[in-house]
């Protein structure tokens, strides 16, 4: 997908995830497809429902079987996840593949120091003492750049303000080397400052340990820090991948257009009006027929046959541009000549 | 946005302070104080928008309860078009109450679920004992449709609508009464980026329709780039910089402002690389016990001895551009 030259490392296969409700059945992930090679970042991008968070916890094996509904494949490193002995997931959770959760005040147990919380993650996948479980807590803490590990490691989670719990949380994360690491919206409860403290923490990180990590945000500013390659989630589904410089220059979706023209910029004095996509998003019961986005496209009276409302659109490559790929109806030509001509200049 | 003539202030802020005591056992003696707020100077002109920034506690969201009066200053003077209103009574100002009205973050618990769209925004009729042309469901369904919702949805209920939708009624509320000034307290920061535009927008359509003022209080300096004619930036109970929007983003004299611009991701990953990003160390020290001094100075690269003992002031550094630090750029 990007120049980034390392193997596969996650590579997942029309993942469906969908949920029984008293209300009907939610099909929060509907047929989603990615790759992540080892040393390269994926970043996700959705509004919230999309399913995104979804989607990460889907390859996390963290979907209580008796609820969700999961088809698809999810391989490791080659090995298949989805269907696998719960026992094998578990204990590659944590060591193959770790999650950091966007708040980590609920993610972590109060009742615990932050310190033994670590050394448990430890010792579930190393047989070790105590005390050499604690000798890594500290060095990781440490590592994550907090301040007097050696003592910090006693304190409980309510005595770390914002920021280091975050960092804590990560510390948790790396405690057993994960070759993959899923960041969901890792930096969305903290201040700008913290957060580039953060995103820098995380880059640095995947630069020593050449791990593959996933970012799940809605921040584009944040994606575009960090992804090499982007994935855009609406209604359950990809509707736009690709590297993502090939998603912030020449994107290729209604959608993708739409999340570009929402958001103020902070690098250019933009007077004009912002240009934001009408409506709202779908609910995952009754996800619009066709394309899930067409009651809030601005062009989908545009192809011919009116193929938007009754066929869903699938995930097809961008002629000429490697490893681009969009779901919409219209013509490539024709798409290409809005976002130059109509989208673009107004950016 | 920018009003022709002479800028005129509408409100005006002088050394406002506030501070939160803490108590300590049963005769709640004060121990110490939370100096949320701690000597704020500014003025807010007629059909401007100020915008107010700031990280997390600092004393952002406390300023603008002060200035709508849902607190009591400790200390300062605020004024509204001359008349002095710091230390007014609940019914000494109920009549400012329609002037000055406010715009909340979160869409979810701002309104009541158990009363209907047309009872919250006709609310202020009924407070303010106002009687429009026409009935007040008429009015508030006027107002509806004016913050693009349709005028059916009169008889229905919050929970019925979704985040942006609740914003708008939020909105709808807000101008009921035809204020002058509106203060906003992160009025988009709960809402996806796609509604999050439109929200954005439809304050802008208002302020020209209305000739509102506006102080949007937000800590996404996107969003404040894009809205704000004037920035106020704060720092731990401080206001550091005040300066119009363009020579605040191309060039900030406060160091705190510029290490908060270079924090902000950009969204183009070609400039990822070209950035130099200026990092500051730890977290904002507590307001229970601010640094002496520049309360920036322990994360500051410039810092120096004057900056322990002497607090900088906010002076004019150019025309229209105040900074308060020993050595701006």
């Amino acid at each position: 997908m990007s120049e980034q030259t390392g193997e596969v490392f996650l590579s997942v296969r029309d993942l469906k995830i969908h949920f029984d409700t008293d209300d009907g059945l939610v099909k929060s992930v509907d047929g989603i497809s990615f790759d992540v090679r080892r040393g390269s970042t994926l970043g996700i991008v959705g509004e919230s429902g999309s399913g995104k968070s979804v989607t990460s916890l889907g390859v996390m094996g963290l979907h209580r079987t008796a609820r969700a509904r999961i088809s698809g494949e999810v391989h490791l490193d080659g090995e298949e996840l989805i269907g696998a002995d719960p026992d094998r997931v578990r204990r590659l959770r944590g060591s193959k593949m770790a999650m950091i959760f966007q708040d980590p005040l609920s993610a972590m147990h109060p009742y615990f120091t932050v310190g033994a919380q670590i050394v448990e993650a430890y010792r579930v996948h190393h047989a070790v003492d105590r005390r050499t479980a604690r000798k890594r807590a500290v060095e990781l803490l440490d590592r994550v750049g907090i301040p007097q590990p050696d003592r910090r490691v006693d304190d409980y989670p309510h005595q770390f303000s914002g920021g280091m719990r975050q960092r804590a949380m990560i510390a948790m994360a790396l405690v057993n080397n994960p070759e993959l690491l899923i960041a969901d919206e890792p930096t969305t409860a903290l201040d700008v400052t913290v957060q580039a403290q953060i995103l820098d923490l995380i880059r640095d990180l995947q630069k020593e340990f050449g791990s593959a990590v996933i970012i799940i945000t809605h921040d584009l500013g944040v994606v575009a820090e960090l992804a090499d390659d982007i994935l855009v989630m609406y209604a359950g589904r990809c509707v736009e991948r690709g590297p993502a410089e090939a998603l912030f220059t020449r994107p290729r979706h209604p959608y993708t257009w739409g999340l570009l023209g929402s958001m103020p910029r902070i690098d250019r004095e933009q007077t004009d009006r912002l240009i934001p996509v009408k409506g709202s998003p779908p609910s995952l019961i009754n996800v619009p027929e066709g394309c899930a986005f067409n009651p809030r496209c601005p062009y989908a009276d545009v192809p011919e046959g009116g193929l938007t409302r009754t066929e869903r659109p699938e995930l097809t490559p961008v002629p000429g541009d490697d490893g681009h790929h969009s779901a919409c109806h219209l013509a490539h030509e024709e798409r290409t000549r809005i976002w130059t001509e109509e989208i673009a200049p107004k950016l | 946005m920018t009003n022709p003539g002479p800028p005129e202030a509408l409100l005006t802020v002088e050394g406002l302070v506030k501070h939160f005591p803490i108590t300590k056992g049963v005769l709640r003696r004060q121990v110490g104080a939370v100096q949320a707020v701690d000597g704020l100077t500014f003025d807010v002109r007629t059909g401007e928008t100020l915008g107010v920034v700031g990280e997390s506690g600092c004393g952002k969201s406390t300023m603008g309860r002060l200035i709508t009066r849902l607190l009591e200053p400790t200390a300062g003077r605020i004024e509204f078009e001359g008349r002095d209103i710091t230390h007014l009574g609940v019914s000494g100002m109920r009549p400012m109450r329609r002037d000055v009205q406010m715009i909340f973050q979160d869409p979810y618990s701002s309104l009541n679920p158990r009363h209907t769209v047309g009872t919250i925004v006709g609310a202020p009729f009924r407070l303010q004992g106002i009687a429009p042309e026409g009935g007040v469901k008429k009015e508030v369904q006027g107002l509806l449709e004016l913050v693009g919702l349709s005028p059916e949805h009169y008889n229905r209920y919050p929970h019925e609508f979704s985040g942006g939708q609740r914003q708008r009624i939020g909105i709808a509320r807000a101008l009921a009464l035809k204020p002058k000034l509106v203060v906003a307290d992160e009025p988009v920061s709960a809402l996806d980026v796609s509604i999050q535009a439109q929200v954005v927008n439809l304050l802008d359509d208002l302020q020209d329709e209305l000739g509102l003022t506006y102080v949007i209080i937000a800590h996404d300096l996107s969003v404040i780039r894009h809205v704000s004619d004037r920035i106020a930036v704060m720092y731990l109970g401080k206001l550091v910089e005040l300066t119009d929007r363009t020579s605040l983003y191309t060039a900030p004299a406060h160091p705190y402002t510029k290490a908060l611009l270079s924090a902000v991701p950009v969204p183009d990953p070609r400039r990822r690389t070209q950035r130099k990003r200026i990092l500051l160390n730890g977290d904002v020290p507590s307001p229970i016990s601010p640094p002496s001094g520049c309360r920036f100075r322990t994360r500051c690269w410039k810092s120096a001895e004057v900056c322990s003992e002497q607090e900088p002031p906010l002076l004019e550094l150019r025309t229209g551009h105040q900074v308060a630090c020993h050595f701006p750029e």
